[in-house]
C-alpha cells in the first residue's frame, strides 16, 4: 500500500467520519421518534383498554350485589288453606296420584301468599298503620313464588316462622342506593311515600342487607319481577349457539380450507371462490341475520328465535374467517415437509392428514377458536331471527325459544326500568366478556400445548 | 454435442440399466428446463450429478419418482424406465414408484415427530411390518445402515428434529431406507452438513451402494470423485458427458466438462 499521500488521505478520512457521524445522529434521532410513536400509540390503545374494562367493571359490579330485606315469615295456617300434601296410596294408578298432586297445588296457587309478606311487615313495626300495598311494594314479585315454592318443597313449614331473607324490589333497590334523586317530587319518584319511607326505615334498623345477586346467575329474564331477571337463559342460549357454531363453522370451514389449499387444481374457478370467501368475511353481519332469516326459517321452517338457527346464522358468519386463518396456518407449514411425505410415497392425503395438518394445528385450532368467539358477540344478526323476543326461560334444547348474551346486553340497555338496568347491562357484560377471554384462554392454552411438542 | 454414454464402471460384470430416461425433456411452463436426455442408471452404482447451477441436474433426479408432479405448471417428454416399466404409465401408480424410487433432500427435513415414527412413517403406510416386533426391528435395521444405531438407540422417542444437522440428515436416509427402495435419489444432501457429516453420509452412500441404485446431485466436485462409480455432466439443460468417474476427472472427453472441473467457471 502506498503510504505516500498521509495527510491528504487522513483528511479525507476524517471528513468520511464527520459525514458517518451525521448520518448516524439523523438515524438514531430517526429510529428515537419512530420508536417515541410506538410506544404512544400501544400506551394510547392501552389506556382505552383499560379505561373501558374500568368503567364497565365500575358500573357492572355494583350488580352483583342486591338488596335483600331480612325477616321473619310466619307461614300462617289460616292463610294457607290447603289439606295435607298428598301421598300416593298402595295400589292407586300414577294418574289418579297425578291429578291430586295438580288439585293440592292449585289450592297452594289459590293462598295469598302475599299476605304472608304484608303480616311479616306489619309485625316488625306493630305500632304502625301500615298498608298492604305498601309492604308488599318493598318485595320483588317473585319472592310470592318463592315462598309458595318453599312450601310446597316442605309443606311441614305449615305454622312456623323462619327468618328469611327476600329479595326487594327493583325500586326499592335503586331507593336505597341512592340511584335515584331523594330530592324529586313525589310525581316523579317511582315509589309512594310511604313505601320510601318504610324502606329507609328497615335500612336503619338492620333489615335491609347487600346480598349476591344469585338471580342474576340463576333466572332467566323477568318483566315481572326486574329484580329477580337473570342472564341465564340468555347464556345457556349462547351457549347452544357456541356449541352449533362449533360443530358447524369449524368442521366445514377447516374442510373447505384443507381443500382449497392442498388439493384443489389452480384454476379460474378456485380462484373466484377464493376472491369470494374474502369477500364474505367483509360483508355486515345484518346482512347474514337476513340471509338466515329468509333460509333457515322461511324455507327450512325452522322455529324463531331458537338458538339452532341463531347458530347457523353465526356459523355463516364465521365460516370465511375459519377458512381464512385456516390456509393461512397450513400456508405457514413448510414444503419440504409435504415434499419429504410424498417422496415416502405418501398419498396427498396422507401427507396432508399425517404431516401437514398436526403441524398447522395450533394456528387452525387458534383461528377457528377466535372466529367463534367473534360471532358469539355479533347481535344484529340474532335480531333478525327473533332472538331479541323476551324468553322467560332457561331454554333446554337448541330448538326452544331462547335469548342469547349479546341481545340481552342490548335488550336490558333499551329497559323502561333504567337506573336499575343500567348496573345490569353492565354486568351482563362483564359476563360476556368473561365468556369471551376464556375462550381466547383455551385458544392460547391449546396453542402452547400443541406448539411446544416438538419444538 | 458430443456426449459419451453407458462406459461401463470398472469392475462391475454385465451391468443391467436399474432406471433409464430416454430423450427426457422437461418443461416449467413455456421454459424448458432439459432438453431432451438419454441416461441410464445401472445397477448398484452410484453416480453423480454434476454442472453448474441451474443446468438442470436436480430437475433431472427429480424426474425419476415423478417429484416434479407436485409443481404446478412442470410437464415431462420423453420415457423414464424402472426396470423396463414407463413410470408414467397408467397403472404405474405413484405411490409404488415413490416407494421403489427413494429420495433424501438438500435440506434434512425430518418429520416433526420422534426418531421412531420418522423411521416407522414408510413402513407403516405401505405396511410393510407385520406387528409391532418386526416393525421394531426394520426401525433398529434402518437406523443401523444408516449408521445412526448408536447414536439414538437411547432416545428413540426423542423428536427426530433435536438431532445434529448430520444426523438429521442420516436419519432421512434411515427414513428413505426403511421401505427397502431399489433406488435412492439424493439432491445435494450434504450442501447443508459440516465437513464430518458430510464424510460420514459419503461413508454411508458408499455402503449403501451394495444394495442400492444410488443417484447423487452434488456441487462438489471432491465428492462426486469420492463416492461415485459414474459421473454425469450437465450443462444448461443438457447431458453433456457421462464416463466413469476416474475418466472424467483425468481425462474428460469436453471442453465444457474440462472448464467446469478445473473451475473455469461453476
Amino acid at each position: 500500500m502506498n503510504k505516500q499521500p498521509l495527510s491528504s488521505g487522513l483528511s479525507e478520512r476524517d471528513m468520511v467520519r464527520s459525514r458517518l457521524a451525521k448520518t448516524l445522529r439523523r438515524r438514531h434521532a430517526r429510529e428515537r421518534r419512530f420508536r417515541l410513536a410506538g410506544v404512544v400509540s400501544v400506551g394510547l390503545a392501552l389506556a382505552c383498554v383499560l379505561l373501558l374494562f374500568g368503567s364497565i367493571l365500575q358500573r357492572g359490579l355494583p350488580a352483583f350485589w342486591q338488596s335483600s330485606i331480612q325477616l321473619p315469615i310466619y307461614f300462617d295456617p289460616e292463610i294457607i288453606r290447603v289439606d295435607a300434601a298428598p301421598q300416593p296410596l298402595p295400589d292407586e294408578p300414577p294418574v289418579e296420584f297425578q291429578r291430586r298432586q295438580l288439585e293440592w297445588q292449585g289450592q297452594l296457587a289459590r293462598s295469598n301468599w302475599q299476605r304472608l309478606l304484608t303480616l311479616g311487615v306489619q309485625q316488625l313495626y306493630p305500632e304502625q298503620q301500615i298498608q298492604p300495598r305498601h309492604a308488599q311494594a318493598l318485595f320483588t314479585r317473585a319472592v310470592q313464588h318463592q315462598l309458595r315454592e318453599m312450601f310446597a318443597a316442605d309443606p311441614g313449614l305449615l305454622g312456623q316462622t323462619l327468618e328469611l331473607s327476600l329479595l326487594a324490589d327493583a325500586n326499592v333497590d335503586v331507593w336505597l342506593r341512592g340511584k335515584i334523586d331523594r330530592s324529586l317530587p313525589d310525581a316523579q319518584q317511582q315509589l309512594a311515600a310511604p313505601v320510601r319511607a318504610l324502606a329507609d326505615q328497615l335500612q336503619a334498623d338492620g333489615h335491609i342487607k347487600l346480598k349476591f345477586a344469585s338471580a342474576l346467575f340463576g333466572n332467566a329474564d323477568s318483566r315481572s319481577s326486574p329484580a329477580s331477571a337473570g342472564l341465564l337463559g340468555a347464556f345457556v342460549g349462547s351457549l347452544y349457539m357456541l356449541a352449533v357454531v362449533l360443530l358447524v363453522a369449524v368442521p366445514v370451514g377447516v374442510g373447505a380450507a384443507i381443500y382449497l389449499e392442498e388439493f384443489a387444481p389452480k384454476s379460474r374457478w378456485i380462484d373466484l371462490i377464493e376472491v369470494n370467501i374474502n369477500n364474505l368475511a367483509a360483508v355486515p353481519s345484518i346482512v347474514f341475520g337476513l340471509l338466515g332469516a329468509a333460509l333457515f326459517i322461511n324455507w327450512f321452517r325452522l322455529p324463531m328465535s331458537a338458538p339452532l338457527v341463531g347458530g347457523l346464522v353465526l356459523s355463516l358468519m364465521a365460516l370465511p374467517t375459519v377458512i381464512i386463518a385456516t390456509r393461512a396456518a397450513l400456508q405457514a407449514v413448510p414444503g419440504t415437509i409435504r415434499q419429504a411425505a410424498l417422496a415416502m410415497g405418501a398419498s396427498r392425503t396422507q401427507a396432508v392428514f399425517h404431516h401437514v395438518l398436526p403441524l398447522a394445528l395450533p394456528g387452525v385450532l387458534t383461528g377457528a377458536i377466535l372466529a367463534v368467539a367473534q360471532s358469539l358477540g355479533e347481535t344484529a344478526p340474532l335480531l333478525l331471527i327473533g332472538m331479541n323476543a323476551f324468553v322467560a326461560n332457561v331454554p333446554a334444547s337448541p330448538l326452544d325459544q331462547s335469548s342469547a348474551l349479546s341481545v340481552q346486553i342490548f335488550l336490558w340497555q333499551g329497559h323502561e326500568l333504567r337506573n336499575f338496568f343500567e348496573a345490569r347491562t353492565a354486568a351482563a357484560i362483564i359476563v360476556l366478556l368473561s365468556l369471551m377471554i376464556s375462550l381466547n384462554a383455551v385458544a392460547i392454552y391449546l396453542r402452547k400445548r400443541l406448539e411446544n411438542k416438538w419444538s | 454435442m458430443n456426449t459419451t454414454q453407458n462406459t461401463q464402471p470398472a469392475g462391475l460384470q454385465a451391468p443391467r440399466a436399474k432406471m433409464q430416461a430416454q430423450d427426457v425433456r422437461v418443461f416449467y411452463g413455456e421454459h424448458q428446463a432439459i432438453k431432451g436426455i438419454d441416461l441410464e442408471l445401472m445397477e448398484n452404482e452410484v453416480i453423480a450429478f454434476i454442472g453448474p447451477s441451474g443446468c438442470g441436474k436436480s430437475t433431472f433426479l427429480r424426474s425419476f419418482n415423478r417429484m416434479n408432479d407436485t409443481i404446478e405448471g412442470c410437464r415431462l417428454e420423453g420415457r423414464i424406465l424402472l426396470d423396463g416399466e414407463d413410470i408414467h404409465a397408467a397403472d404405474m401408480d405413484v405411490v409404488m414408484l415413490r416407494a421403489r424410487v427413494g429420495m433424501v433432500f438438500q435440506k434434512p427435513n425430518p418429520f416433526p415427530k420422534s426418531i421412531y415414527d420418522n423411521v416407522a412413517y414408510g413402513p407403516r403406510i405401505h405396511g410393510l411390518a407385520r406387528g409391532r416386533g418386526d416393525l421394531d426391528d426394520r426401525v433398529e435395521d434402518s437406523l443401523r445402515r444408516a449408521g445412526l444405531w448408536d447414536e439414538v438407540k437411547d432416545r428413540l422417542h426423542a423428536p427426530g428434529t433435536g438431532l445434529s444437522g448430520g444426523q438429521q440428515q442420516r436419519l432421512c436416509i434411515a427414513r428413505a431406507i426403511a421401505v427397502s427402495p431399489e433406488v435412492i435419489l439424493m439432491d445435494e444432501p450434504c450442501s447443508a452438513l459440516d465437513p464430518i457429516a458430510t464424510a460420514k453420509v459419503e461413508e454411508l452412500i458408499a455402503e449403501l451402494s451394495q444394495q442400492y441404485t444410488i443417484a447423487i446431485v452434488t456441487h462438489s466436485m471432491q465428492q462426486a470423485a469420492r463416492v461415485s462409480d459414474r459421473t454425469a455432466y450437465f450443462h444448461l439443460g443438457e447431458l453433456i458427458e457421462v464416463n466413469a468417474t476416474d475418466k472424467v476427472f483425468t481425462h474428460p472427453q469436453n471442453a465444457l466438462t474440462e472448464a467446469y472441473i478445473t473451475g473455469r467457471f461453476g
